[in-house]
Order: C-alpha cells, then structure tokens, then sequence
C-alpha cells in the first residue's frame, strides 16, 4: 500500500511524517521539478509506504509544489490519503480537504494539534466531522505522538476496503450546484476513460485548469456547451468561475464548523505569538532583532561551534593522514600511490569534509528558525527592500548564509516557496564573498594594502554585493522575466520545534554532504592532484613549475595581461582555487618556493598594487569551489545551468577586474 | 474602499476581490471572500507588505495586492 501525506504548509506535516516512519526515509527526486517529496516505511508495517508531498493550499498547476502533489495523485493514484490538517486553523485548513475529497480516493482527516484546541477550551466534534465530511477523522498531536496508531489503522482500513469518501458534493441547490452538476454530467465518459473522478474534472473545468482540460480530450462541442453552464452560473451566481467556487467551498466549511466546531477564545499560542511578534516585527526592533539573531547563528556556527568541531575534524583527519603516511612509508609503497592517498584523498576530501560541522551546525539553528516560525517573519520583515530585485523576503536568509558559505547557503534555498526565487537566489550567492575567501584577502591586503586592510576588506564585500545586485537586475530583465509569485504567505504561530525533525534535518543535510564529498568532491580532488603532480609525458614532476597544472595556467596566463597580471603562477593558483578557496594561498606558496612567512614578499614580484587588488577583484567574483558548484548541480538538478552559473561568475569576475584596472590605470596616469 | 488603505486595527468586510490569475487563485484560496472579516493586524516595519488577521489566522499581502481587494 502506498499512502500519500497531504495537507498545507505549517500543519506538522513533517512532524507526522518523522512519527509515522522513524528514520525510514529517502528522497525521491521527481522529472522535471526539483521538488523532492520524501518516502518512508511506516513503522512496524513492512511494505506500506508514506509519501511526504509538499505542503499546499489548494490543489491549482501554478507553483512546483502543487504540480507535483497533483500530478504524484493523479497519476500514481496512491492507496489512500492522510490529510492532515491544524485543527487551530480548521476553516482554511479544510480547504484543500474538500478538493481531495473530490478526487475519489480513500481519504482519512488527521486533526493535528488538538491537544492545543483542547486546552484553550475549544472541542471539535469528531463524530458530527466524520458524519459532514464522510470520511474517517482522527485526533493527533504529532509533536506528543499522540494519535499515530489510530491514524494508522484508520488509513489502512479505508484503503484495503476502498471506502471512497462519501461526500462530494459541497455545494447548496443554486446555480454552482446546477452548473457542476451540469458539467459534471457532459465530462462523465472522457473522465472515466483517463481514470479521474468526474466531479474532480467537472470542478477543474469550470476553474478553466489547462492542464486537465487538455488531458480529457474534450470536443469543441463538448466545451462550447460547458463553457455555456458556466456563463450561465457566473450570471446567476452574480461572481465570476473562480470566486464562485471558492464561496461554495468556503459556504460548505463554514456549515460544518458551524455545527462540529466550538471554537476557542483567543488560545494562549496566538496570545503568546502576537507578544513576540510585538517585538519581532515591531517597526523599530524588527531590524535590530534580526541582524541580532543572524549574527548570534553566525557567531555560534562559524565561531564557537562550528569551527571548534571543524578545527577538531581537520585535526582528526591530519592525524590519521600522518599516521597513515607512516604506514604506507614503512611498507615501502611506491611514492606516486603515497602521493595520491595523502596530497590527494587526504588533502582534498579532507579539507572538503572539514566543512561538514558547519554545515550541520548551520542547519540546526536554520531548521529552529524555520520550525519556530521565524523564518515566515523574516520574508515578512525584508520582502521590501528584496522585492526590487525580483525575489522575496525569504531570499535574505540563505543570502547572508553565503558570508558563511555557499555551499550551505545554497542548500537553504530548499525552503524558498517559488522555483523562479529559488534560482535567481541560487546565482546570486556566488557574489556573496564567503570565509574561505578571507585568507586570500588577509595575505594580499597585508603584503600590499597595509595602511588600508580594513577598507580593502570591505571595499571587496561591497563589491561583491554589489555586483550581485546589477546581476539581479540583469537577470529579472533577462532570463527571469516572467511574473513573480505572488507573494500571499501565512504567518504561523510561533511554535516549539520538534527536536525529532530538526535532528532528522541536520541528519539529511550531513548525509547529503558526505555522499556528494566522496563521489563528485573526491573525483574533482583527483584531478586536481593528478595535474599538479604529473607533467606532460606522466612523469612525476621535481617542480612543481613543470605540472600539467602549471602548463594550463601558463595557457590561460595571457588572458589575464587585461587585468593586469600576466604570470603563469597567478593563473596556476586560481585553478587550484576550484577545489577550494584556501589552496590559491597555499599554490601560491608551493610556486614561489616561498614559505607562509615569505609569502608576501614573493608576491611583490608578481604584483603591481593595482594588478593585486584586480586579482582580488576577479578571485572575489570567480567560479564558486567545486563543493559549492556540486551543490548547485544538486538543487538546481541542472547540469547545463549550472556550467552556465560557473561561466557566468568567471565572465563577470573578469569583466568587472578589468573594468576597474583600466580605469584604476588611467585614473593613475592623470595623477 | 481597498484594503492597503484600511488603518491599522479595524476590522473591514470584503466586498470584492480583483486582481487575476495566480494572483487572484491564491487570495481566494486563502479564504479572502467576499463576505469574510478582516482585520488589519500591522505593517511591515518599512511599510510594505501588511499583515492581516482573518478566518482565525494570519496572512500576509503586499499593499499593491491588497489594493485589488474592495472592503467596506
């Protein structure tokens, strides 16, 4: 049996869906969207399944996540459905519950959160919601795990059984009914034919759904005379198709509340979050309060925790590497081999998965900002300023996770709400100088901008930023033309986390980071290591000036003469840098023959100050490092657009370093 | 009147809801109606969007959106 979870953003879908399947889960990437819906055994049953589709509001072919829990229904046609809904929120909860109910599958109603109904003195009827909505309806909690086996039973009695759901129709006697019913009626062969529900096909007819109308292959005819009971009911109805059918849909809950419903006063959660709201989003701390919070995250993760546990990790792997040396050094192994396992895997992968404590650490305090519901307030808070580059309030975070970053910055654009959001603020956090880029800066600022670090450091964030901001600019105009979503977005109560979904999170996360470090990371690596170590004809290079490495940046070299600095070494760095930011400090080092100490003096043969801050320029802009542009593979599930990504930060970096030191020049000329 | 322009605090009733497409699907997929209660509940501290209280939860609009919502 195979169920499908359904139901709105911030009902504790997840939460349900970590109490029905433990730690059974993997991620099931679906054709053509990048939206994953998660699959997971349900416990103590071997062979059902559970289906964690995205949380939606209705059931309409406009955003990714609606596309894909429409068409996961309509054309796996699962067993049953869990519906779960906040029972806090019952009236716009049920909305989708009656679009489900239409579409003749075994249906159960999960009431989350009644424990909270409950004890601010509201009840809700069970028994009269069964008999109103046909279907089975059970009470859970599911932070408290209350309610899971009922839940359970109830959904595989309906689906074993198929018990359809016994109410379909929502609507009084009137002109929508008539007009359904009409509708309904002229559809009933062709809806049969693909397997759909005539009254789920009748009710998307009249909403004028493209995508359903196509696939019934309705005559001309056919929709002439459709479109006429249409007409006739927007008139006598005196609304048009789409407002109609909301009102009969909105009428029909409100009758049931009416009878299955004693609401609550004001509960004590929406009391409690207006409280926390009044300072969160008040007009003068809702700013301060922000920028406080992030730079608490940001402080713990790339200061207290994160780097304790990354410093911890590297010094981990270090010491297996020289322990590992030794051994093979004893055993007499050739040294190419030893060369490969410690310059290359060691090196690499371990400089790579030195990452993971951050990334882990990072996606906690994330997942407790998303869960609590302040993330909602953030998009609420910064929509405006975010707004004029085409993106929404939400963008910010993973935006600022880029100062970090990128690789968990872009991880987090998971969360955002539209695809269109999603991939505009996956290009853009490239220009978000992230830490590993501080080393870079720190050497060439000390061996060349002594008197101006400080304004160096923050001329290159500026920079960074605002070439972002022109990009975005360019790109709304460009590849992202089309309309925005709109942007209509709940703001839950605040809510106590789950600690079971954020630890699950945090788990998922440092999977998918370890797999990806050990298949695409450790193949870059590789490479990497075999250009600097061999030379053309596969000999083991003395110096490293004659590495195939060394020969490729000696190619590119000229191209940088624009910008300023034409030496093979400089070139030579910068593709090293791809497999992480740190090694064009220490390329640099291993090609000057200068150690860490001597370094910036080596540099001034390379460098005049201008072509260093133009290197700066292009080092700040260039391609993201191979783990950053494997995670952009991953989310935008792109190869195409990805290269596309990489070749346009490269484009960008040089055009903007040589924008700056031909003008730079001239500017010194003058002087 | 629209309901970018209703003060903060009062409650209004929806008359009529304009806009179209996607748009105009999510408003009344949210339960804007005519014929519901909304209230007015704040306004974003750098004065857009605004935030509403309705059907016992909180939504969330810009004002150019809301501006297409007709209360009385």
């Amino acid at each position: 049996m195979v169920y499908a979870l359904v139901g709105n953003q911030n009902c504790g879908k997840t939460t349900l869906f970590n109490q029905l399947t433990g730690s059974n889960q993997h991620v099931g990437n679906f054709p053509g969207v990048t939206v994953d819906a998660k699959t997971g055994e349900i416990r103590g049953d071997r062979g059902d399944a559970v289906v964690d589709l995205p949380g939606i509001y209705s059931i309409r072919p406009y955003s990714n996540e609606e596309i894909v829990t429409r068409s996961f229904i309509l054309k796996e046609r699962p067993d049953g459905i869990i519906n779960i809904v906040d029972a806090t929120n019952i009236e716009r909860n049920l909305y989708l519950t009656l679009q489900l109910l239409e579409m003749h599958i075994p249906v159960v109603l999960a009431l989350n959160m009644m424990d909270e109904v409950r004890s601010n003195g509201g009840t809700i009827d069970i028994d009269k919601m069964q008999e109103e909505l046909g279907i089975p309806v059970v009470a859970i909690s599911a932070v408290r795990n209350e309610g899971i086996e009922d839940l359970i039973h109830a959904i595989k009695e309906v689906a074993e059984r198929h018990v359809y759901p016994k109410v379909t129709d929502f609507c009084e006697k009137g002109a929508v009914h008539r007009c359904i019913h009409a509708v309904s009626h002229q559809v009933e062969d062709h809806a049969e034919r693909i397997g759909m529900s005539p009254r789920f096909a009748a009710t998307k007819i009249v909403e004028g759904d493209r995508d359903i109308i196509d696939s019934l292959h309705l005559s001309e005819n056919e929709l002439d005379l459709m479109e006429h009971s249409i007409v006739e009911m927007e008139r006598d109805s005196e609304m048009d198709r789409n407002a109609a059918l909301a009102d009969m849909r909105y009428a029909f809950i409100e009758k049931v509340c009416a009878q299955a419903v004693i609401k609550c006063k004001e509960s004590r959660e929406h009391i409690r979050s207006v409280r926390i709201d009044s300072v969160l989003t008040n007009k003068y701390l809702a700013i301060p309060s922000f920028l406080l919070i992030m730079l608490f995250v940001f402080w713990m993760t790339f200061g207290v925790i994160g780097t304790f546990l990354s410093d911890l990790l590297s010094a981990g792997i270090d010491r297996l590497a020289a322990v590992t040396e030794r051994a093979l050094t004893a055993y007499g192994i050739n040294p190419v081999v030893k060369s490969l396992v410690i310059d290359g895997i060691f090196a690499g992968v371990g400089s790579v998965l030195s990452f993971l404590p951050i990334i882990v650490v990072l996606f906690f305090f994330l997942s407790i900002l998303e869960d609590s519901g302040y993330m909602a307030r953030i998009a609420f808070v910064m929509d405006r300023p975010l707004r004029r580059l085409g993106l929404s309030g939400r963008s910010f975070v993973s935006m600022l996770i880029g100062f970090g970053c990128s690789v968990p910055a872009v991880m987090s654009t998971r969360t955002l709400s539209s695809e269109r959001d999603k991939k505009m603020t996956i290009m853009l956090i490239p220009f978000i100088s992230c830490s590993a880029k501080i080393p870079i800066y720190a050497l060439f600022t000390a061996a060349f901008f002594r008197r101006f670090q400080a304004l160096v450091m923050i001329g290159l964030y500026a920079l960074g930023i605002l070439t972002g901001i022109i990009c975005a600019a360019v790109l709304k105009k460009t590849v992202f033309r089309g309309k925005p979503m709109p942007f209509v977005m709940e703001l839950p109560n605040y809510r106590f986390p789950s600690p079971k979904s954020v630890l699950l999170l945090m788990w998922d996360k440092a999977k998918d980071f370890i797999q990806r470090a050990f298949t695409v990371i450790f193949i870059a690596t590789l490479i990497i290591w075999f250009l600097q170590t061999f030379d053309m004809r596969l000999n083991v290079v003395s110096d490293s000036g004659d590495s195939l490495l060394a020969m490729i940046g000696k190619l590119l070299a000229p191209l940088f003469i624009p910008l300023g600095f034409n030496d093979w070494r400089a070139a030579t760095a910068l593709i090293s840098g791809f497999s992480a930011k740190e090694a064009v400090v220490s390329t640099l080092s291993v090609l000057t023959g200068t150690g860490m100490s001597g370094l910036g003096g080596a540099l001034d043969t390379i460098f005049t100050p201008l072509a260093a801050a133009s290197y700066l320029i292009f080092t700040l802009l260039y391609t993201p490092c191979v783990a950053a542009v494997t995670t952009i593979r991953r989310e935008l599930g792109s190869a195409w657009r990805t290269t596309g990504i990489v070749c346009m930060q490269c484009g960008v970096a040089w055009l903007v370093a040589f924008i700056f030191y031909q003008i730079a020049s001239l500017c010194l000329q003058f002087l | 009147m629209t309901l970018d322009q209703v003060p903060i605090g009062q409650e209004v009733k929806i008359t009529s809801v304009g806009g179209e497409g996607e748009l105009r699907c999510r408003l009344l997929d949210m339960g804007l109606i005519p014929k519901t209660l909304v209230r007015v509940q704040k306004v974003a501290p750098m004065g857009d969007p605004i935030e509403l209280h309705l059907r016992g939860y909180e939504l969330t609009l810009r004002k150019e959106d809301a501006a297409k919502i007709e209360v009385v």
